[in-house]
């Protein structure tokens, strides 16, 4: 009994000291400086600009992640070719790579002076300090969500319905969109939410390729960063609590597509 | 007029292959060629123009740009403080992974909701989150000054901020495998005598470990990378908050490629060797001792005559 008492207090010690009072310590100081404050921060138009390019990136690495996403899953579990197992450990590598040097790597590889970069500046198209840039880093760090999501979902549905939709005569098309893709469908949304909250809140490898250019490429992120730097604790305060709120929407999301699998599954 | 004598079938087999097989082969290798192309672009290319631009110097200038004093003591403390952390996150997660799965907990779903929510509030809050609690201003902040103990722009910041971001590794890592367990073996070996230490020591934490372990190596491999909160705590103080990720975007923004691969190509071997030894050492091992107990299942039912009709 004694053992029981002394792990659940530590539990609950644990979560309170190290979750709860960093979320309170910034929910008391937003307090502090109240709400109107809060919400004439959030209006203003660099904070609005900054809100909107991240939304504005956000949507499109979902987009690009999730078709991406799917096709490469596909070919792991569906095509397996030789060298499907280096494939699967690249898959993995955006995890380990710190997104410091993701930034930078790409900033490498796309910068003006590179080859490639150079190639595009002369197009007239700008990768780095550049939104092209941005997305391609959130891409890069994005990779293994929906990929990691969707792989097991293939593997276990596998491909008995898929056999039998094709012995009837269907094209690999409409096996796609009417077999392969429905019996995913909670795997694919799991794999998008997690794409939301991780590009919502991605900063290191955004901050490297961006420049962190006021108006220009400052996401929602880099402003907190920012804000928090020149000492405008209202402005960092205004957008920290929009994306946390945004993140226990997410987390919530998440939670109850967990039960709604589970009470698939019994 | 001769087409028109083939038998129907004769004219539905060729028909039947020229709709089905050949876009199915031109459909994978559409597929393969960009998914490749796409992997490629987003993580091959990127990973050798790092070690390219890194190395084209010859090993001597990678070796200066490594031991220059900044950039190994940035090596050091990171590695160092890292450890720290994990080891803390590890032996913590343990314990609440344990609680949650093991004891009524009142407000359990709301715990376990809870401990997610590192990996989605985004770093740089994380950090600005921390600097609230214990930053110059705040009450804790004032209080550990008073005894002379610095957090934030200090050692302990990073420790902390690096706590934060990795909580949940662990205890997502031990929660599956202790619930997978069941009580059985425990009730098994207290019925044989065995006292709530030895259950611990004999029975359970030889069957968690490998998530400990797994937990471990992620909460490490993430706390070396971490960027956005520890340069939020601790600032960019050299020689003393100076860790891996934040010296690596300094030297970028100095332009000073080589001092920014050098580091980035030691924390990526360490990053991708734990990886490794996650994805193959550690599923082979847990793989070669599923195998071993289903190759005696199958011996011990041969022996018995059982496995005559099993279509194995």
């Amino acid at each position: 009994m004694n053992w029981r008492i002394g792990i659940s207090s530590f539990t609950y010690a644990w979560f309170l000291l190290s979750l709860l009072g960093p979320i309170g310590a910034l929910l008391a100081s937003a307090v502090d400086e109240g709400a109107s404050r809060l919400w004439a921060e959030l209006f203003r138009p660099e904070a609005l600009f900054a809100l909107k390019l991240t939304l504005l990136i956000t949507v499109i690495v979902v987009v690009i992640n999730t078709v991406l996403g799917i096709l490469t899953a596909l070919l792991i579990v569906r095509h397996p070719f030789p060298g499907v197992t280096v494939l699967n450990t690249i898959v993995d590598l955006p995890f380990a790579v710190s997104p410091i040097i993701a930034g930078f790597m790409l900033v490498l590889l796309y910068g003006p002076n590179s080859l490639i970069g150079g190639f595009a500046g002369e197009m007239g198209y700008k990768i780095i300090f550049a939104l092209p840039g941005m997305i391609v880093a959130t891409l890069f760090v994005t990779f293994p969500f929906m990929v990691r999501e969707v792989v097991p979902a293939l593997q276990e549905v596998g491909t008995y319905q898929e056999q039998a939709a094709q012995t009837l005569g269907a094209s690999p098309w409409t096996i796609f969109w009417k077999v392969t893709l429905p019996s995913i469908r909670g795997s694919v949304f799991y794999g998008i939410v997690l794409t939301v909250a991780r590009s919502l809140g991605e900063f290191g490898a955004v901050l490297v390729v961006s420049g962190n250019l006021i108006n220009q490429t400052q996401s929602a992120t880099l402003y907190v960063y920012q804000a928090a730097a020149d000492f405008n604790s209202a402005g960092a305060y205004a957008l920290s609590l929009l994306l946390c709120a945004t993140s226990i929407v997410i987390l919530v999301l998440m939670e109850s597509m967990k039960k709604y699998q589970e009470g698939r599954q019994a | 007029m001769k087409p028109l004598q083939l038998s129907p079938q004769a004219e539905r087999v060729p028909l039947a292959r020229a709709t089905t097989a050949p876009p199915m082969e031109l459909g994978k290798w559409a597929l393969g060629s960009m998914v490749t192309g796409y992997v490629l672009l987003l993580i091959i290319l990127p990973i050798g123009q790092l070690l390219l631009t890194t190395l084209e110097g010859g090993w001597q200038r990678f070796i200066a740009a490594l031991t220059q004093p900044h950039a190994w003591f940035a090596l050091q403390i990171t590695l160092g403080l890292a450890l720290i952390a994990a080891v803390i996150n590890t032996v913590t997660g343990t314990v609440c992974a344990y609680a949650l799965v093991r004891y009524p907990l009142p407000g359990k779903r709301v715990l376990n909701a809870l401990v997610d929510l590192p990996f989605a509030i985004p770093t740089a809050v994380s950090g600005l989150m921390l600097l609230m609690l214990y930053g110059p201003k705040s009450w804790l902040g004032k209080t550990f000054s008073l005894y002379g103990i610095e957090i934030v722009y200090a050692t302990p910041g990073i420790v902390l901020a690096m706590i934060f971001v990795t909580f949940p590794f662990t205890i997502r890592a031990v929660q599956p495998i202790l619930q997978e367990m069941g009580q059985e073996m425990i009730e098994a070996a207290r019925t044989m005598g065995a006292n709530r230490w030895q259950v611990l020591w004999h029975v359970e934490l030889p069957t968690i470990l490998p998530g400990i372990l797994a937990g471990f190596t992620l909460t490490f491999s993430r706390a070396l990378a971490e960027f956005g909160s520890v340069v939020m705590v601790a600032g960019n103080i050299p020689f003393k908050t100076q860790v891996a990720s934040v010296y690596i975007y300094g030297e970028v923004e100095n332009g000073d490629f080589v001092g920014a691969g050098a580091v980035s190509i030691v924390l990526l071997l360490i990053s991708f060797g734990l990886l490794l030894y996650q994805n193959f050492w550690m599923k082979r091992q847990r793989f070669g001792w599923w195998e071993r107990i289903l190759a005696r299942w199958t011996r011990r039912k041969e022996r018995a005559g059982e496995l005559e009709n099993w279509d194995i």
